[in-house]
């Protein structure tokens, strides 16, 4: 007959008084495996048990700090590094803004540990105890207290470690046989949780490939209303009884001008009178000396890059132009010289139409200048001109 | 012997002096995991129970049908338009939110100042909390409009080779709403172990020594891990103390960092908080009063809890007052025309009627618990509860809407009405919230066993440790 090896001695006790008791005697004998086991948190046994103080809290520090860190790190990295967001001209870094999230995220780092780490050092969770073998250790999570010491002690003595426990109150005193069964998960589940973790990092992976490669296939988008959405055309039809001539663009609404199509002054407005050119300054301008000077400015501004500061059409853009064509990189024709026979024979009307509409190379710069700006441009062209003659 | 062990009764006593028991009647340690685990061993719950049951899982019904039709048609289905861009949707976040802040108060600040009381009631509250931060989550999740791109407010890679905006107090939100609602699953899950061994070991199935047994992580109550366990209790307490006041200080930066006249101001972090904690508490009290009655709780959730709740309340209630007042004050003190328009306009434009609603609600109703025989009438504090839901869900509505109403160009004012699906979309999230909720009732122990336990006399041992050594 074989007996069965022993895990463990097991005590009831009714009170929290007797288990202290219990308890501190159990520790002064020199027991080192053993445990109580209690329905909630006995305030005191700690000390009666001799348990050191755990090295959670550091653990969780280490973990509190590293989310911190990891915290700024994103921030830093995503919004000033790999795509720096410009908003209202703000710094791309600037630690105020990014408090909240690495508070969230300290927080966040340190209590995932606190939970996680204190199950880990617990040895939980686990699937089996040797104790719940036990039908009275069922109350050990109701009403009962439990004093457990292991075979495993280098002090254990199955028979005198019962009599020991039983000298020091116990309701009753037990023997905890070594469960037969072994007490991890089986191998075809450890293999399929292993298998399982490793598909998930499947999707993950081809994630990662799909960053790091290029296609010309057109992008993948499930829904697809942010590409193509319902909108209006100019010059196309709508839908069938939107408006009754079913055209998108609108005329224009009687009565109402549009913006920059004031035409109250025509000759002041578009340089041309009756379908020719106007050959003064219109009346309505007050010309002086203030007016050229303004000219002048503008001109400088507006003017000059091509045509030069004194309207040869040798501006910076025309010298740079010239060195890339050298370098046969572009295809340049030298901007108009503005004191040429050319020019001063054209009337102030069509001078002022140029820089309104543009004329060959030039692009149109009503958009940029208002009416009075280009016709005191105008007059500054023809001080040029004049400064050019002598 | 513990089971010998009567508690004085509370009437004996002066109050004043000698605080009620935590725990009434005549209770040992097994009569109290008996109370709390008849519960959910019972055969068949309560017929009350079937009752709520069935009409929360029909509106939340509703709130299926309502989500579907909003994202199959747009959001144009509410009545959100410019300038009130912001309807009931940002309206509900902030309320469930708010009722969201309790349970955490409750389980953690408590906790740490050591108040015994909270042992009756923090399991059920930190339920509620999860519960109303889920429904809180969902509304700006489909007040997004196409909610199949929510996740580009993670900084996850996305096709646009774009990153979040970690500077916008959106993306704060998500960051606190979502460490909330984790590290409140984590706090309220690690309470739970120890009782749901308490349930597997009384278990008299399989099915239930199963689930029960997968749950509670094969806890037996061992002092090495209690050892541990407290360690990282007090520790997550800890963190989630500071946790509850930012979540809704950033909810506030919502509207405090833009420039809005009525929005724009310095006092919104506390004002935001006081007010989460007075709605979290109040709607505490609306779940609490009857389910102690249903379930039979009255020895665990006992008059001095619900004492405590009201004194909370109408202390919660004055702060939310003083506030109110304070940005009048500062309104006319900084001397801006907008700043005092959009304060005249609360209280007596267009929304005058909402804006005292919610003064009374949160103001003046509070006031009766000075008298404590308001605050041991249940009826009458459950509808004073009922009345604090109220105020505090009309307060968020006259910040949102009555700041936005009326905007700089008075061309573009616009009188805020919501549509039939801004109106079952409220109702339904209330059906979400009592549909978790009465599943949590049913299946799960609401009051923390080992928790009270802990507070009862029984359990703090009449001797001294130096005495064991001599022996």
């Amino acid at each position: 007959m074989e007996e069965r090896k022993l895990h463990s001695v097991m005590a009831e006790f009714t009170d929290v008084n007797s288990l202290m008791a219990a308890a501190e005697r159990v520790r002064d004998a020199g027991f080192r495996k053993w445990d109580c086991h209690t329905p909630f948190p006995v305030h005191g046994l700690d000390d009666a048990m001799g348990v050191k103080m755990t090295r959670l809290p550091w653990i969780v520090l280490a973990m509190g700090l590293t989310g911190c860190g990891l915290g700024l790190l994103l921030q830093w990295w995503t919004n000033a590094y790999d795509y720096p967001y410009i908003i209202s001209g703000k710094p791309v870094w600037a630690i105020p803004a990014n408090i909240p999230i690495t508070f969230e995220v300290t927080v966040l780092f340190s209590a995932f540990t606190a939970f996680f780490a204190m199950w880990i050092m617990n040895d939980l969770p686990r699937w089996f105890s040797p104790l719940s073998r036990k039908k009275n250790f069922a109350r050990a999570t109701d009403d009962r207290f439990f004093v457990v010491i292991e075979a495993a002690d280098p002090q254990f003595d199955g028979v005198r470690t019962a009599e020991f426990l039983n000298g020091l109150g116990a309701a009753s005193v037990e023997e905890v046989e070594m469960p037969d069964e072994p007490t991890r998960l089986p191998a075809r589940y450890r293999h399929l949780l292993f298998t399982l973790a490793m598909a998930m990092l499947v999707p993950l992976a081809m994630i990662y490939n799909a960053q790091h490669k290029t296609s010309t296939e057109p992008r993948v988008h499930l829904v697809k209303d942010m590409d193509k959405q319902a909108r209006f055309r100019p010059q196309g039809e709508t839908l069938a009884g939107l408006f009754a001539d079913g055209r998108m663009s609108r005329p224009r609404i009687e009565g109402t001008v549009g913006r920059g199509m004031l035409r109250e002054d025509e000759g002041l407005e578009t340089g041309m009178e009756g379908g020719e050119y106007v050959t003064a300054v219109p009346s309505a301008l007050q010309v002086d000396e203030d007016f050229v000077r303004r000219g002048q400015e503008r001109f400088g501004i507006y003017c000059a890059p091509c045509h030069g500061f004194t309207g040869k059409g040798d501006g910076l853009v025309h010298q740079r132009a010239l060195q890339l064509a050298a370098e046969g990189n572009a295809q340049w024709v030298q901007p108009t010289d503005l004191s040429s026979a050319l020019v001063v024979d054209q009337a102030d009307g069509r001078l002022y139409e140029t820089i309104r509409m543009g004329r060959n190379t030039m692009p149109a710069y009503a958009s940029a200048i208002p009416v009075e700006d280009r016709w005191a441009i105008v007059l500054y062209v023809r001080a040029l001109q004049r400064a050019a003659a002598q | 012997m513990a089971d010998s062990f009567t508690v004085p009764a509370a009437a004996t006593q002066d109050e004043r002096v000698f605080p009620a028991p935590l725990v009434a009647g005549t209770n040992d340690f097994a009569s109290v995991t008996e109370t709390v685990c008849s519960i959910v061993e019972a055969p068949r719950a309560p017929k009350a129970w079937y009752v709520i049951f069935g009409i929360a899982v029909a509106l939340l019904g509703v709130l299926g049908a309502m989500i579907v039709y909003l994202v199959s048609t747009g959001v144009g289905v509410w009545g959100n338009n410019q300038p009130v861009a912001w309807g009931w949707p940002i309206v509900n976040f902030v309320f469930w939110v708010g009722i969201g802040h309790a349970g955490t108060l409750i389980s953690a600040v408590l906790f740490l100042f050591r108040q015994g009381w909270r042992t009756g009631i923090n399991r059920f509250s930190e339920a509620m909390t999860i519960f109303a931060v889920i429904c809180a989550g969902m509304f700006p999740a489909i007040h997004v409009g196409r909610i199949w791109v929510i996740w580009w407010v993670f900084p996850i890679p996305n096709q646009m080779s774009m990153w979040p905006n970690f500077r916008s107090p959106l993306l704060w939100d998500v960051f606190a709403v979502s460490t909330y609602f984790s590290v409140s699953l984590l706090f309220w899950y690690m309470g739970l172990v120890p009782d749901l061994a308490t349930i597997r070991d009384r278990a008299k199935t399989k099915a239930r020594r199963f689930w029960y047994g997968l749950f509670s992580l094969g806890w037996t109550g061992s002092n090495r891990q209690w050892h541990r366990y407290e360690r990282a209790y007090l520790i997550l307490a800890a963190l989630a103390t500071p946790l509850v006041l930012s979540v809704h200080s950033v909810v506030s930066f919502d509207f405090a960092t833009s420039q809005l006249p009525g929005w724009h101001t310095t006092i919104f972090p506390p004002y935001f908080v006081a007010g989460a904690i007075f709605s979290g508490f109040a709607m505490v009290l609306t779940l609490a009063i009857p389910a102690r009655k249903m379930f039979g709780l009255e020895d665990l959730i006992t008059m001095r809890h619900i004492e405590n709740m009201c004194k909370i309340i109408m202390a919660t209630g004055m702060m939310v007052g003083y506030a109110y007042a304070m940005e009048f004050f500062m309104a006319w003190y900084s001397g801006n025309t907008y700043e005092g328009f959009a304060f005249v306009n609360r209280a007596f434009g267009p929304y005058w009627w909402a804006y005292w609603i919610m003064v009374s609600c949160n103001v003046i109703s509070p006031q009766i618990f000075w008298s404590k025989k308001a605050r041991t009438n249940l009826t009458l504090v459950f509808i004073m509860s009922i009345f604090v839901n109220i105020g505090m869900w009309f307060e968020r509505f006259v910040i949102t809407v009555t700041s936005l109403n009326r905007d700089f160009l008075p061309s573009s004012w616009h009188y805020f009405s919501p549509t039939w699906v801004d109106v079952l979309t409220l109702l339904g999230s209330f059906g979400l919230f009592f549909t978790l909720f009465m599943l949590f009732c049913r299946w799960l122990p609401q009051v923390a066993i080992s928790e009270v336990k802990n507070v009862m006399p029984q359990a703090h041992p009449h001797h001294h440790p130096s005495e064991g050594k001599e022996g």
